[in-house]
């Protein structure tokens, strides 16, 4: 088996030990050690396993990579993957080294998660069986540029790939502008038109043709700018899905359940988490998982097993509360957010933090593009916390809570407390990146534990 | 004016394409404070190929797009707003750019290696620079009144997202002087353009008004043809703590870019 070189590796493990002698278990430092020392270490890394496969996308990436996992994992394959939010380079490698003892096994599989903007050098590093590609929503714009620069990104990167299957979801419009000519797509959607809406949102984006400009027209509208879409210019439209999710059913922050085709065969699934953008990752992930081996009664065994990833729908509970974790990072995933707990049916408690840190995006206008509006009705109570906690609180006041309702604390233990001490029943957790990975902290802390939600 | 003194009329440019910055946040905020206050609110989408009524609208909104939504925009104002844009200011209608709708005011802007135009209304250009500018913003601005009277030097809090380097030329005023942050070009010190009382550019976005619902009020009064002071008060506090939620971010994550704003900071008035 090779490997990175060896005294790299050494490097990059003193570099881990350090770094976790000085209490922070998260740092990038061992992957940069490793890379330096070793700029291949990556490509060998990548070799070393006997398949890979990378997902990306701007939203529900973490999401679809776990499900991709559980369904192989159904399958009897043994997965490898990178810690959640080391997606750069640097992470990634430092992911797959501490995991080279699973390499060896004929039964391992790569599936790597990796940042959109990364996608093309770790892709090129790596060599993938097989890349999937979920969404482009706007999404920490101050970070990387606009969406059309990285679906152009994305576009020259796939054909310098020949043996990578793309998996492309069919209803994102600019996801499917990178489908490399002449290539065989896996294409993968949601088929079920009860799961549309009226109109498309404020946060839509990529609503124009990339190959002609002309204004996109819609037969159904999902999230964001995803739906059933077709260009009157060129004449471009939605490729007909292979993988694809019909007679979906919602039910609220419980999950869902839908008929999973590939092809002609079909099976039943039902996902334990909530929303209709779980059904878009699902979906993906099936996709992925199928052209990985996995057969359709893998895919079902796998999603209906799947647990949530930390904050996306996880349910955990807290001094004898049941809290409902739901990140928020930017406009599309906060209205798929706001929209299901509108569906709830009941008053809410919510605890919203908004952090300003360069991994949530330094720049917080998003809060004024999400559809705030659509929860706001059912707030009994909410408590805004974070860096940026009065900015939030003033978003949900012009969005109609009234100001009684509001209360700032930026600080989120006093936060937690806050939003403890009143009330009954569930409360809502909606934090941005970092204010979830400080609430993961607190909760290790209080040794919260995973609960029965009903 | 030919406002009506209880209602405030927004045309909207382009809000399919120049609304990247959550410019909705803007015209939320306007709406919401005139309906607090009893008073009406009406925005009119205008979009590619529509026509522009000069005299329909008390505030013409520009704002922000990615590159190629822009270069569209760019060219159906000049083909079919442009004159109406110059004959609204003229009677002196609110005109506020903001990023996109910013450098679209001036003469021309650089995309690549094109020259794309603007509507001249106010006399700048818009070249690229090397990297963009990016962070938390702190100008101070000093916005005159209808009555002749004027705000003093006021902090407007913002984020700022540019590649374009925007330069007055020498008869023109910034709206401001940065305090933190970049500004037109990440050297002068100059921050936006305030052209006559009432056409304005800005880079600041974040979105604008609700960071600063002192300027949304000025902007809503010299729309409704009287001062802020004539406005009935609303409770603030929440706005109040979000402003200066605003300037903290800027202190904490921007230099201090202009002697000015250098000055100012030793003063302890950043």
């Amino acid at each position: 088996m090779s490997g990175p070189r060896r005294s790299a590796v050494v490097a990059a493990q003193a570099a881990a030990k350090l770094s976790r002698a000085f209490g922070r278990g998260g740092t990038s430092l061992p992957g940069k050690v490793l890379l330096r020392m070793d700029p291949l270490a990556l490509r060998r890394l990548g070799e070393a396993l006997p398949v890979v496969a990378l997902v990306s996308a701007t939203n529900g990436k973490t999401t679809t990579t776990a499900a991709v996992r559980s369904i192989l994992r159904a399958a009897g394959r043994r997965p490898v993957a990178n810690e959640e939010g080391a997606n750069m380079a640097g992470g990634i490698a430092a992911s797959l080294l501490a995991q080279r003892a699973v390499a060896s096994d004929p039964a391992a599989v790569g599936v790597i998660e990796v940042d959109e903007f990364w996608l093309p050098q770790v892709g090129g590093a790596v060599q993938p069986e097989a890349i999937l590609l979920g969404n482009l929503f706007r999404d920490q714009l101050d970070r990387y540029g606009e969406l059309d620069a990285i679906a152009e990104r994305w576009a020259a990167f796939l054909p310098t790939l020949p043996n990578t299957v793309p998996v492309l979801c069919a209803d994102d419009p600019l996801v499917a502008s990178t489908a490399p000519d002449g290539r065989d797509v896996i294409w993968f959607g949601i088929d079920d038109p009860a799961l549309a809406k009226g109109e498309r949102d404020h946060a839509a984006d990529g609503v124009h043709c990339t190959r002609c400009g002309t204004a996109l027209e819609y037969e159904l509208v999902f999230a964001g700018h995803t739906g059933w879409w077709s260009c009157p210019g060129c004449g471009r439209s939605r490729p007909y899905p292979t993988v694809r999710a019909t007679a979906v059913d919602l039910r609220g922050s419980s999950g869902s359940a839908f008929t999973l085709h590939d092809g002609e065969a079909s099976i039943q699934v039902t996902l334990p988490l909530p929303g209709a953008y779980n059904v878009a990752n699902a979906v993906g992930a099936a996709a992925l998982a199928l052209q990985l081996g996995a057969t359709l009664e893998d895919c079902a065994a796998g999603l209906g097993s799947m647990e949530a990833a930390f904050g996306r729908g996880e349910r955990v509970r807290l001094r004898g509360r049941d809290l409902l974790l739901m990140l928020v990072k930017n406009p599309v995933g906060a209205n798929e957010v706001l929209r299901t707990l509108s569906l709830e049916g009941r008053p809410l408690d919510v605890l919203a933090v908004l952090n300003d840190r360069i991994a949530d995006g330094r720049d917080v206008s998003w809060i004024w593009d999400a559809d705030v509006e659509a929860a706001a009705p059912s707030v009994r109570r909410i408590v805004c916390s974070g860096t940026r906690a009065d900015e939030l609180a003033m978003r949900w006041r012009y969005a109609g809570v009234d100001p009684e309702r509001i209360t700032v604390v930026p600080e989120l233990t006093a936060a937690v407390d806050a939003v403890l001490a009143a009330g009954d029943g569930p409360i809502v957790v909606l934090p941005t990146y970092t204010a979830m990975l400080e609430l993961r902290q607190l909760l290790h802390g209080e040794q919260a534990v995973a609960g029965a939600f009903t | 004016m030919t406002a009506d003194s209880d209602r405030v009329r927004v045309a909207w440019l382009y809000p399919e394409h120049l609304n990247i910055y959550a410019d909705r946040g803007n015209l939320l905020l306007l709406e919401r404070r005139l309906q607090w206050r009893g008073l009406g609110f009406e925005v009119t989408p205008v979009g590619i190929g529509d026509p522009l009524d000069p005299d329909a609208h008390d505030l013409y909104y520009l704002g922000g797009g990615q590159d190629r939504d822009q270069a569209l925009c760019a060219r159906d104002l000049v083909d079919t707003k442009r004159d109406a844009l110059h004959d609204a200011a003229a009677r002196g209608a609110i005109v506020l750019g903001i990023c996109g709708g910013f450098q679209l005011l001036g003469h021309e802007y650089e995309l690549g290696e094109e020259r794309m135009p603007g509507i001249g209304l106010v006399d700048l250009r818009t070249v690229r620079g090397e990297g963009r500018l990016i962070g938390d913003v702190e100008i101070t601005v000093d916005l005159p009144r209808v009555d002749g009277s004027s705000t003093g030097p006021t902090a407007l809090a913002g984020f700022e997202n540019h590649g374009g380097r925007t330069l007055l030329a020498a008869g023109e005023e910034p709206l401001g002087a940065v305090v933190h942050g970049h500004g037109n070009d990440g050297l002068s010190g100059a921050e936006g353009v305030l052209h006559g009382g009432n056409v304005i550019g800005t880079y600041l976005h974040g979105p604008l008004l609700p960071k600063n619902t002192w300027f949304a009020d000025e902007l809503l009064a010299r729309a409704l043809g009287t001062v802020p002071a004539a406005l009935a008060p609303l409770d603030d506090r929440l706005e109040a703590a979000a402003h200066e939620s605003a300037r903290r971010a800027a202190r904490r994550s921007a230099p201090v870019r202009s002697p000015i704003g250098k000055l100012r900071a030793r003063l302890g008035r950043g």
